[in-house]
């Protein structure tokens, strides 16, 4: 039991934690209480911890035999109108595709927590944003998204899952917090928000049918014609989402020649190389997506007008570059520059590379 | 006075819904429906039963079952099961799944599901084929029986042996009550209700995991007519699977 535990339960505002510790506090103070795991580095605290809190809300923590059936635990759970998640990390969180897509298919709410580790296969257990096509694209079959949000610090992945059980409910959909192992195991101070007093009623949920017609839940359509009128109301949905959830920080962009777009850990790092620019008189700003989905393309469009050059950094071999070059309608060098094995690049490493190009 | 004398001989479950089913002539679900929907009634229960519905032909069982039920990715019912039960303990739920989705796909679900000891039932229906997908081999198809994967005849040199889930269950500490039934005879139907009354029994009186598996058919891909597929499970399918009380926990006498 950590010291930032027990000043927690003070109600002391300011604490310390893990970046497990304040995901997992983060839920629990937004009003979730189902939560179903298994173990896997980099995200091993976020289970233990949750092990221990759940009990003392009166929700229910299940260390699972898969991360299989965790989310298909957390499918019943969210089945039942209970505000419920999971954590795991990359290869886990490959293993919870199958799950990801009935919760999308069934219209059902979830928070996913992925500490994104080095891939494919077992890859490495260090920090990596390896994942971030399989956040932002659906991730398993068919044709759906998630919500994808990306914390660059602790406070960001308390206050995120905070705000992912809010998306979750309102649109129906899962929830994924794309952090990685960095953030997972870094200790910050973090300042809490005070805990949800009610969660909202959800008259689509299973209960037992007291006074109602019985409820079902589902995701098959063979009738002809039902499943193309079930995707297109998600697909409208989708449109909502980008409409209304869009998130993004600029840092510096009033006047720019080189315009960094970067997401988490890694923008977190380029931030700091902003000021190793500065310092040598080039115009460098910083463009952070915090929802790699919906991406924040038309804000981005905007700022690069005023850019003579992109540079894209992520820790991996190049995925969210494609979303920026789709973003960016003038005709400007978009250059990359990645770490997509178990390295996390320094701020002299990047202000090189504003330098090169 | 003929208002007073008048007496309901037999009347459809409140628990079936008016649709009809998609299943073959011959095929057990719908008795293994009914038997459910019978049992839910008379335990006054249809108000707090969560079912879940497997992958297979019997996925649309929320639209046959007139009380909440819920889809279930193949092989994860126990899983989904007991996110249900652990969020609302007082509703009764129970998951209804076959042969591929519980002894194949979904061994891990069960397996761990009887080992937590969660308070729910299960409904095993086991008709040794996977039905939906045209006849191919299941997990529980017999040595010699000819399937679409197995056409010249199940074979242990090359397609492995069948699993008897309620001996392998049985051994498991956390489950408190195996049986498995069948269904080729009323004497059997009867028997098969018995066993699935108590298994909701058990988990209205908070004992445990049940499982109850059935034996059943599927002419269709069995390919043969509705009464010589009847025949076959206690011919041959009773002989490998043999029916009686695997463990009963629940009960002192046992």
């Amino acid at each position: 039991m950590g010291a930032g535990r027990r000043m927690a339960h003070k109600r002391v505002e300011r604490v310390i934690l893990t970046g497990c510790e304040a995901a997992a506090e983060g839920a629990i103070r937004a009003g979730c209480r189902f939560y179903a795991g298994y173990p896997i580095t980099p995200q091993n605290r976020f289970p233990e911890y949750m092990s221990e809190r759940m009990p003392e809300e009166n929700g229910v923590f299940i260390q699972a035999e898969s991360e299989v059936s965790a989310i298909n635990m957390v499918f019943g759970a969210s089945v039942t109108g209970k505000r419920a998640m999971t954590s795991s990390s990359s290869p886990g969180i490959s293993l919870k595709q199958e799950g990801i897509s009935y919760l999308a298919g069934c219209e059902l709410p979830a928070v996913i927590i992925n500490m994104n580790r080095g891939g494919p296969g077992l890859g490495s257990v260090t920090p990596s944003q390896s994942d971030y096509f399989q956040s932002t694209r659906g991730g398993g079959h068919g044709d759906y998204r998630t919500i994808a949000l990306a914390p660059w610090n602790v406070q960001e992945i308390y206050d995120l899952t905070y705000l992912a059980f809010t998306l979750a409910d309102r649109y129906r959909n899962p929830v994924i917090v794309l952090a990685d192992g960095m953030i997972a195991q870094m200790m910050e101070p973090v300042k809490l928000l005070p805990p949800v007093k009610t969660t909202p009623t959800k008259k689509w949920a299973l209960t037992g049918c007291k006074r109602r017609r019985p409820n079902s839940i589902k995701s098959l359509f063979l009738t002809h014609g039902v499943l193309e009128t079930h995707n297109l109301k998600i697909a409208d949905k989708y449109r909502q989402i980008i409409e209304n959830e869009t998130l993004y920080q600029t840092y510096m962009c009033d006047d720019i020649d080189v315009l960094l777009v970067s997401f988490g850990t890694c923008a977190r790092i380029c931030f700091e190389a902003l000021a190793l620019a500065r310092a040598k008189g080039i115009k460098a700003g910083l463009f952070r997506p915090i929802t790699l989905w919906p991406f924040p393309s038309e804000h981005l469009q905007r700022v690069a007008e005023k850019a003579k050059k992109i540079l894209v950094v992520e820790m991996n071999c190049g995925q969210m570059i494609e979303d920026v070059k789709l973003a960016v309608k003038k005709d400007i060098r978009i250059c990359f520059y990645g770490r997509p094995g178990d390295g996390v690049p320094t701020p002299e490493e990047i202000f090189r590379e504003i330098k090169k190009i | 006075m003929t208002q007073k004398t008048k007496k309901y001989i037999y009347k459809r479950p409140e628990s079936l819904t008016n649709d009809i089913t998609i299943y073959c002539p011959g095929c057990g679900h719908g008795i293994i429906h009914k038997i459910i929907a019978e049992i839910i009634d008379e335990l006054g229960i249809r108000e707090k039963t969560i079912g879940i519905a497997p992958v297979g032909c019997a996925v649309l069982a929320y639209n046959y079952f007139n009380f909440d039920v819920t889809e279930a990715a193949h092989g994860r019912p126990p899983a989904v099961a007991t996110g249900i039960k652990r969020c609302l303990p007082d509703r009764i739920v129970f998951t209804y799944q076959g042969d591929g989705d519980l002894a194949a796909i979904g061994t891990a679900e069960i397996i761990h599901a009887a080992a937590r000891g969660e308070n729910i039932t299960v409904i095993f229906v086991n008709n040794g084929v996977y039905g939906m997908t045209k006849g191919q081999m299941a997990p529980t198809t017999l040595l010699g029986q000819q399937t679409t994967t197995t056409t010249k005849g199940r074979t242990a040199l090359q397609h492995g042996y069948p699993i008897r889930v309620c001996e392998l269950l049985a051994t498991i500490e956390g489950a408190t009550y195996i049986e498995r039934t069948k269904i080729d005879s009323i004497p059997d139907i009867i028997k098969t209700k018995r066993a699935i009354k108590k298994g909701f029994l058990y988990q209205i009186e908070n004992k445990g995991f049940s499982l109850i598996e059935v034996l059943s058919t599927c002419p269709t891909n069995w390919r043969k007519t509705p009464s010589k597929a009847m025949e076959w499970v206690g011919a041959e399918m009773a002989n490998f699977f043999p029916t009686g009380v695997y463990k009963d926990k629940g009960n002192p006498n046992k």
